[in-house]
């Protein structure tokens, strides 16, 4: 595999643009930061298929919720027992998958 | 009096099927969609087996919104620089009843939902069922985040997909673990249609879909491409623990593939057009919660009932089987002493004389095989090094026997011969 073969890779930013997302005005994903505090893990800054959870240098994670494909990834790699709480989002909001 | 006789919640393939069935019957029935619009939510990787849909909705492929007919189905087993082939095409298969379509979900579950909400299912969309109501022991309703939206019913169909928050709340799920899920990610891109059918070999509606195995580096899964009428789809499915442990990012693992020699030109100068994730239940028999009990039953990805063994990667045709069933169930238990709260009795019996359950106990140690590390890790390697030493001609050097080939690319891999033994039996077993 050649760096050259890898010509039209869009950047994160623009394939988080090709996904549709009507945001809710509360969010689904809560985030316990002290349980986050103790992980060594991170597993959610990995699995995340969106992208939202950053790990933060002082310890713990920032999230946000909005560009969720509410896949679940994040709360089920998670070690931290009830760390992360994640349920759907309030009716008719959320991601909308038109090739899906 | 209960608002409905019963609650299908999910208008995916398994609750619009359930829901189709059961207004047929003559049940009230209430089908509740979270997303937007029925499909709106679902992402899957890549064929719908339709053979399900002849008994349920006959002609179906004059009706339903479809984007390929699938003539070509290959497997292909890679490593970084290489890759062999496996390459069937069928014409036979471009003519109904037909074996395989490509679809985009948005489209053809939005119009299985129409189909019940035509046969007299109310369809209600933009509403999440957030609870179960349950007196004594028994379900008689959901919960839903509409003012007002307490729902009562002889029957809730569960049909709320892989995190289905139902079942966990019935206490259906002894074991509900990432262990079991891999995590898909799908790049879709758009291209003429013409270049589609020149780059894969189609005619008209004729549709290819490429499965893959050593595509995703150290992490257990597998790849997939299909055709759509002007897209092209490609992505990966992951073990969540695996891509947990690895570091990697989702779509690092995808772009390696996307710029594999034997995948790159297939989506070169392509537009994405759309990047999608979805959990897939993939842990098979041994995984599936409690089909259901008083009140309830589950169906579809909510009761874990996607096949992922080996050549065989089905889900759709799973699900649009268990909702049949479920409303079969009602129908039986509707009759019976017990009333609707007692099709969980049923459901299992029916599914257990389907396919459904009949593939998924035959098939339940697919998972360990797919997923071990000989097939996942070694044998990709193993058999790309095979087969290119056989086609490599090395004249005026002698041509070295077959035997002699497998020995030394099993030396250079570091192949145990009685690890590669083991991992052949078990396959042929499965797949006896």
């Amino acid at each position: 595999m050649t760096d050259q073969s890898r010509y039209d890779r869009p950047d994160f930013e623009a394939r988080m643009a090709t996904a549709s997302f009507d945001v809710a005005a509360t969010p689904h994903i809560t985030v316990d930061a002290d349980a986050c505090q103790g992980c060594t893990t991170r597993a959610c800054v990995t699995v995340c298929p969106a992208g939202l959870f950053v790990e933060l240098s002082a310890g713990g994670v920032l999230f946000n919720y909005e560009q969720c494909f509410e896949c679940g990834s994040c709360y089920l790699a998670c070690n931290e027992e009830g760390a992360i709480t994640w349920r759907y989002p309030e009716g008719g909001k959320g991601v909308v998958v038109r090739r899906g | 009096m209960t608002d409905f006789d019963v609650v299908v919640v999910g208008a995916g393939p398994a609750g619009s099927v359930a829901a189709l069935e059961l207004a047929r019957m003559g049940f009230s029935v209430c089908l509740l969609e979270r997303g937007p619009f029925p499909g709106s939510k679902n992402v899957y990787g890549g064929v719908v087996y339709p053979r399900v849909l002849d008994g349920i909705l006959p002609g179906w492929w004059d009706r339903a919104p479809i984007q390929r007919f699938v003539t070509r189905r290959a497997t292909m087993i890679m490593t970084p620089t290489q890759a062999v082939t496996v390459d069937v095409r069928a014409q036979s298969w471009g003519s109904p009843p037909y074996n395989g379509i490509t679809a985009y979900r948005a489209e053809f579950d939005r119009w299985l939902a129409d189909e019940a909400a035509a046969a007299g299912a109310t369809l209600v969309a933009s509403t999440t069922a957030t609870g179960l109501l349950t007196e004594s022991g028994r379900v008689v309703g959901v919960r839903t985040d509409r003012p007002d939206g307490e729902l009562t019913c002889g029957l809730v169909v569960a049909c709320d997909g892989v995190n289905s928050f139902l079942a966990r709340e019935a206490g259906l799920y002894p074991e509900f673990s990432r262990r079991h899920m891999t995590l898909g990610v799908k790049e879709v891109h758009r291209l003429a249609k013409e270049e589609i059918d020149a780059r894969f070999n189609l005619v008209g509606r004729e549709g290819c879909d490429i499965e893959m195995l050593g595509a995703t580096g150290q992490i257990t899964g597998g790849g997939f491409l299909y055709t759509n009428l002007d897209t092209v789809a490609l992505g990966v499915v992951l073990k969540l623990d695996d891509l947990a442990a690895s570091g990697r990012r989702p779509e690092d693992v995808l772009a390696d593939l996307s710029a594999h020699p034997s995948i790159a030109p297939l989506v070169r100068g392509a537009e994405l057009v759309e990047y999608a994730a979805h959990l897939i239940p993939e842990g098979g028999y041994d995984a599936m919660p409690t089909l259901g009990s008083p009140g309830i039953v589950v169906a579809g990805d909510a009761a874990s009932l996607t096949l992922a063994a080996g050549v065989w990667l089905e889900g759709v045709n799973f699900a649009m089987a268990s909702g049949q069933a479920a409303a079969n169930a009602a129908r039986l238990a509707h009759r019976s002493s017990d009333g609707l709260a007692g099709t969980h009795d049923h459901y299992r019996p029916l599914l257990e004389g389907s396919f459904v359950l009949q593939d998924h106990k035959r098939l339940r140690r697919a998972p360990d095989v797919v997923f071990s590390n000989f097939v996942q890790h070694v044998q990709p390697g193993l058999v790309c090094d095979v087969a290119e030493d056989f086609f490599t001609v090395v004249n005026p050097a002698r041509k070295p026997g077959l035997a002699r080939t497998v020995r030394r690319a099993m030396r250079r891999r570091g192949v145990r011969v009685r690890d590669a033994v083991r991992s052949a039996l078990a396959t042929a077993r499965l797949f006896r």
